[in-house]
C-alpha cells in the first residue's frame, strides 16, 4: 500500500480564486438552464459584481491575516499567501470591476450582443491572474498563465462580426500559445537543472549546490523570461501588442493593459526574486536589455502612430519598460516601485481607454486626426483624455509622476545609472507624443476644414462616468498623497 | 575577455555556425541552379489536380466534438489514479476524498450541460 501524503488545504488562502471561479461557473450554469427569452446579461453582471466584491472582501481579510501572522503557503507549497500576492490581487480585482463597468455602455453603443459568457470569461481570466499572483511553483505559473490567457483570447475576438476583432483574437491566440510553449520549455529545463519546480525548492537547491554546468538552468531562465515578457508586452516580444490592442474591444484592451500586465510582472518578479536570486547578475543583464529595448521601442514606435488605440498600445510597451527598470534593480525597493507603478498604471490606462470608449467612432477606429476640435465639441471628455495622457507622461502632481519617481529612485539606489538615463530620455520622447494628441484636440480649426462627424457618439452613462471619476480621483489622490499606496506596496514587498 | 563572457561565446559560435550553414547551402543552391520561371511552377500542387476554391472541406462541427472528447479524455486521466487509490484515500481523509472528485466531475459536467443547451450536440 502506498502511503499518500495529501497536502493540507488552507481554504482561506485560495478563497479569492475559488470565489471567482465559482461565480463564473454559476453564470455558465445560469445561462445553460435559463429559457431563451430571459435576459441573461444583467443577472450575469450582478453575479459577477457580487463575486468580485466577495473576492475583494477576502483579499482585505487575507491582508489583515498576513500583517499579523506573516506569509504562509498552502497546497504543498504550491501557492503562496503574502503581501505581494494580495497587492497584485487588488490591482486585478479593481481592474476587472472597472472593466465590467466600462463594458456595458460599450457593448450597447457598438451594438454587440451582450452575452453572460462575457462576464464569465472576465471572471475566469481574473481567477487565473490571482492564481498567478500567488503562484509558488513553476507548474502553477504555467496553469495560471493558461487560465488567464484562454478567456482573453476569446474576449479579444468577442466582437466577432468585426474583422479587426477576429484578427486580434487569432493573432493573440497563435502568438500566445507559442509563448506558452516557450515558457513550458523553460519550466522543463529549469526542472532538469534543479530537480524541482517549486520556486523555494529551486532556491534551496541553488544555495546548497553549485552547478558545474549551468547552461541548462540559464537556458531555462531565458525561456521563462521570454514567455513572461510576451505577456507583459516587453520589446522584442511586443509584436502582437499594437494589433491586438487596436482590434480588441476597448474594455478588453483596458483589462489586458492593466490586469494582465500586473499578473505577468507578478510571476516574473516571483520567479526571479524567489527562485533565482543567486543568478541575479545574469537576469539583471537580461532585464537591462529588455528594459532599454521596451523604453526605446515603445516611445519611438508611438511617435509614428495615427490611431489613438495603437498609440496607447505603444505607450503600454513603454510603461512595461519603466516597470522593468524597477524589477531590474534586484532590490526590495525595486519590487516596491514596480508594484506602485502597476497600481498607478492600471488607473491611468483604464481611464484613457474609458475616454476611448466614450469617443465612439465608426468601426471602433480612433484616428488621432479625428480628434481635431474635440476640445470644443466635447470639452469634458477632451479634458479627461488630456489629463490621463499627461498622467501617463508623468507630469506632477499626477500619480504617473510618483510612479516614475519610484522606479527611477530604485534604479539610482541600485546604481543602474544607464537605465536611469534611458528612462529619463524616453520620458521626454513620450511627453512629445502625448502632447501631440492633446494639441490636436485643442488646435484651432482651419476655416476650410470639415469637422469630422461622430457617427456613433456614445452617451456617457452612469457606469462609464463612474469609471472616469474613479480613475481621475485615484490618479490625483495617489499623485498628491502618495504615502498610502507607497506604504501599501512597501508592506506588500516586505512580507 | 573574462571567463564570464567566454561562456556565452559558445552560444555566439553556435548561432554563427547555424547562419553560415543555412545561408551557405541556400546561397550555393541559388548560384548553381538554373532559373526558368513558368506560371505553372507557382501553383500550389504543381503536379496534382488544379486547386479549386480556398477552403478545406472539413466541417467545423467536428471541432466542438473533438473539444468535448478531449474534455472527457482528460477527466478519465484524473479519475483512474484516483479510483485505484480510493481505499487508502478514504482511510486517511474520509468523505473529503470522494467530495473533491465529485466537485471535479460536476465542473466538467457543467461544461457538457452548457454545450448541450447551446445545441452543439445536434447535427443539423
Amino acid at each position: 500500500m502506498i502511503a499518500i501524503a495529501a497536502p493540507r488545504v488552507d481554504w482561506y488562502s485560495i478563497a479569492p480564486v475559488v470565489t471567482l471561479v465559482a461565480a463564473g461557473l454559476i453564470i455558465i450554469l445560469f445561462k445553460a438552464i435559463a429559457r431563451d427569452r430571459v435576459r441573461t446579461y444583467e443577472p450575469a453582471l450582478l453575479i459577477g459584481t457580487i463575486g468580485l466584491t466577495v473576492t475583494a472582501f477576502f483579499l482585505t481579510k487575507q491582508w489583515s491575516v498576513v500583517i499579523d501572522g506573516g506569509p504562509t503557503d498552502s497546497l504543498a507549497h504550491m501557492t503562496a499567501l503574502d503581501g505581494f500576492s494580495i497587492f497584485v490581487g487588488v490591482v486585478v480585482v479593481v481592474s476587472a470591476i472597472l472593466m465590467l463597468l466600462l463594458s456595458s455602455d460599450y457593448l450597447v453603443a457598438r451594438g454587440i450582443q451582450s452575452r453572460p459568457e462575457y462576464v464569465a470569461l472576465v471572471l475566469f481570466s481574473a481567477a487565473g491572474m490571482l492564481m498567478m499572483a500567488g503562484a509558488n511553483d513553476l507548474i502553477v505559473v504555467f496553469v495560471a498563465l493558461e487560465v488567464l490567457s484562454i478567456p482573453l483570447y476569446v474576449l479579444a475576438a468577442y466582437d466577432r462580426t468585426r474583422a479587426r476583432s477576429l484578427e486580434a483574437g487569432i493573432k493573440y491566440f497563435v502568438l500566445g500559445a507559442f509563448s506558452s510553449a516557450v515558457l513550458l520549455y523553460g519550466v522543463a529545463l529549469t526542472y532538469g537543472a534543479t530537480g524541482t519546480t517549486s520556486l523555494v525548492g529551486i532556491q534551496n537547491f541553488l544555495s546548497a549546490n553549485v552547478l558545474s554546468h549551468e547552461g541548462t538552468l540559464l537556458a531555462g531562465m531565458v525561456l521563462l523570461l521570454v514567455g513572461l515578457a510576451f505577456k507583459v508586452a516587453a520589446v522584442p516580444f511586443h509584436m502582437w501588442t499594437p494589433d491586438v490592442y487596436e482590434g480588441a474591444p476597448s474594455p478588453v484592451t483596458a483589462f489586458m493593459a492593466s490586469a494582465t500586465k500586473a499578473a505577468g510582472f507578478a510571476a516574473l518578479i516571483r520567479i526571479l526574486y524567489t527562485a533565482l536570486p543567486q543568478y541575479s547578475a545574469d537576469w539583471r543583464q537580461l532585464l537591462f536589455a529588455l528594459a532599454v529595448l521596451s523604453l526605446l521601442g515603445g516611445s519611438i514606435g508611438a511617435l509614428f502612430q495615427t490611431d489613438l488605440k495603437r498609440l496607447l498600445a505603444y505607450s503600454s510597451i513603454g510603461h512595461a519598460g519603466y516597470i522593468l527598470i524597477g524589477v531590474q534593480s534586484g532590490t526590495v525597493k525595486g519590487v516596491q516601485s514596480a508594484l506602485v507603478y502597476l497600481f498607478v498604471y492600471a488607473f491611468m490606462t483604464i481611464g484613457a481607454f474609458a475616454v476611448v470608449v466614450a469617443l465612439g467612432g465608426r468601426d471602433d477606429l480612433h484616428a488621432i486626426s479625428d480628434l481635431r476640435s474635440y476640445g470644443r465639441r466635447r470639452p469634458v471628455l477632451a479634458a479627461l483624455l488630456a489629463f490621463f495622457l499627461l498622467a501617463q507622461a508623468g507630469i506632477p502632481p499626477t500619480a504617473g509622476f510618483i510612479a516614475k519617481l519610484a522606479v527611477f529612485s530604485a534604479a539610482a539606489a541600485a546604481h543602474s545609472y544607464g537605465l536611469l538615463i534611458v528612462g529619463v530620455v524616453t520620458s521626454v520622447i513620450a511627453a512629445f507624443f502625448y502632447l501631440r494628441v492633446i494639441l490636436t484636440m485643442y488646435a484651432a480649426e482651419d476655416a476650410d476644414e470639415t469637422i469630422p462627424v461622430d457617427e456613433t457618439p456614445v452617451a456617457v452613462g452612469l457606469p462609464l462616468a463612474t469609471v472616469l471619476v474613479v480613475c481621475v480621483a485615484m490618479t490625483i489622490w495617489v499623485g498628491v498623497l502618495p504615502s498610502i499606496v507607497i506604504d501599501f506596496a512597501r508592506d506588500a514587498s516586505l512580507i | 575577455m573574462t571567463e564570464y563572457y567566454r561562456q556565452y561565446l559558445a552560444v555566439a559560435v553556435l548561432i554563427g555556425a547555424g547562419l553560415v550553414m543555412v545561408g551557405g547551402m541556400l546561397g550555393l543552391g541559388k548560384l548553381v541552379r538554373p532559373t526558368r520561371p513558368q506560371p505553372d511552377k507557382y501553383v500550389t500542387y504543381e503536379a496534382g489536380s488544379d486547386p479549386v476554391g480556398g477552403w478545406g472541406q472539413s466541417n467545423v462541427r467536428y471541432y466542438v466534438y473533438a473539444l468535448l472528447f478531449v474534455m472527457f479524455d482528460v477527466e478519465a486521466v484524473f479519475i483512474f489514479p484516483w479510483a485505484v487509490q480510493l481505499q487508502p484515500l478514504t482511510d486517511k481523509y474520509g468523505v473529503q476524498s470522494l467530495v473533491s472528485m465529485i466537485v471535479f466531475i460536476v465542473i466538467l459536467t457543467l461544461g457538457l450541460v452548457y454545450a448541450w443547451r447551446k445545441g452543439v450536440l445536434r447535427w443539423a
